[in-house]
C-alpha cells in the first residue's frame, strides 16, 4: 500500500509534553558531553602539532591551552570526558536488557552525575 | 497491482537499514575507549603545561606516543558514528547529507592531523 500521508502524521510526545527527569537529562547530556568534546579533541590535536612543529608553535598553542579560557574548555572536557564514559558504562549495563527498572536506573543516574564530579576532582588534584 | 506478501513489502523498509552494523561499531569502539580514555588523560595532562623539550622528549617514548595515536582514532572513529546519529535525528533531507559528509571529513582531517604529529612527535 503506498502511504498516502507521509510527512503529515502525529508524533508521538517527546519533548513538549513530559517534564524533564533524571533519566531523560542523564540521557540528553550523554549525547551533549560526547559531541562537544570534539572542541577539547581539537584543542588537543592542535597542541600535540605545535609540539611537532617549532618551539614558537608550540609557544602559542601552549600559551592558548594555559590561558584561562583554554584552562576552562580543559576543565569541561575532563567533566565530559568522565561523564560520557559513565554514562558509557551505562548503557553497556543496560545492553544487557539489566537495570531498566525506575528505581535502578535512577541510581545508576545519580551515580553518573556525582560520578562524573568526582572523577573530574581525582582528576584535577593528580594532575 | 502486483501480488506481494505482507512480508515482502515491508523488508528493506525499516529506518535503520545497516543499523545494527553502527551499533555494534559504536559498542566495540566505546569498550575501546573504556582503557584508552584514562590512559590518555593521565599521559597527556601529565605533559600539558610543560616546557617544549619536556613533551618532545615524553612523545619520542612509545608508551603516551601509543596511548596518544590510539585513543585519536579509536576516539575520532568513535565520534563520527556518533556524531552522524545525532545529525540524523536533528537535521533532515539534503542538509543532513551534507552537514554529515563535512563532519566525517573533520573527524577524518583531526584524525589524520593528530596522527602526523604524533609520528613527528615520537619519530
Amino acid at each position: 500500500m503506498a502511504d498516502v500521508n507521509r510527512g503529515n502524521r502525529p508524533l508521538s510526545p517527546h519533548l513538549t509534553i513530559y517534564r524533564p527527569q533524571l533519566t531523560s537529562m542523564t540521557s540528553i547530556l550523554v549525547r551533549i558531553t560526547g559531541n562537544a568534546l570534539i572542541v577539547g579533541a581539537l584543542l588537543c590535536i592542535w597542541w600535540l602539532l605545535s609540539a611537532a612543529t617549532s618551539p614558537a608553535y608550540f609557544a602559542l598553542a601552549n600559551g592558548v591551552m594555559t590561558s584561562w579560557l583554554g584552562k576552562l574548555i580543559m576543565l569541561g572536557s575532563i567533566w565530559a570526558i568522565w561523564y560520557h564514559t559513565l554514562g558509557g558504562i551505562r548503557h553497556l549495563i543496560w545492553d544487557n536488557a539489566v537495570g531498566l527498572d525506575i528505581p535502578t536506573a535512577y541510581k545508576l543516574g545519580w551515580t553518573v552525575v556525582i560520578g562524573s564530579f568526582v572523577l573530574t576532582a581525582l582528576t584535577v588534584i593528580v594532575l | 497491482m502486483r501480488y506481494l506478501t505482507d512480508r515482502k513489502r515491508a523488508v528493506g523498509m525499516g529506518s535503520a537499514k545497516s543499523g545494527t552494523a553502527h551499533f555494534w561499531a559504536m559498542k566495540v569502539s566505546s569498550v575501546a575507549l573504556l582503557f584508552l580514555v584514562p590512559l590518555f588523560v593521565f599521559t597527556f595532562g601529565s605533559v600539558l603545561g610543560e616546557s617544549y623539550e619536556t613533551v618532545t622528549a615524553y612523545y619520542a617514548r612509545p608508551f603516551p606516543a601509543l596511548v596518544a595515536a590510539l585513543t585519536i582514532v579509536v576516539g575520532l572513529e568513535h565520534f563520527q558514528s556518533g556524531a552522524q546519529v545525532l545529525i540524523e535525528d536533528y537535521v533532515h533531507g539534503l542538509a543532513q547529507k551534507i552537514t554529515i559528509i563535512l563532519v566525517k571529513c573533520l573527524a577524518y582531517g583531526a584524525m589524520a592531523t593528530g596522527l602526523f604529529a604524533i609520528a613527528k612527535l615520537a619519530l
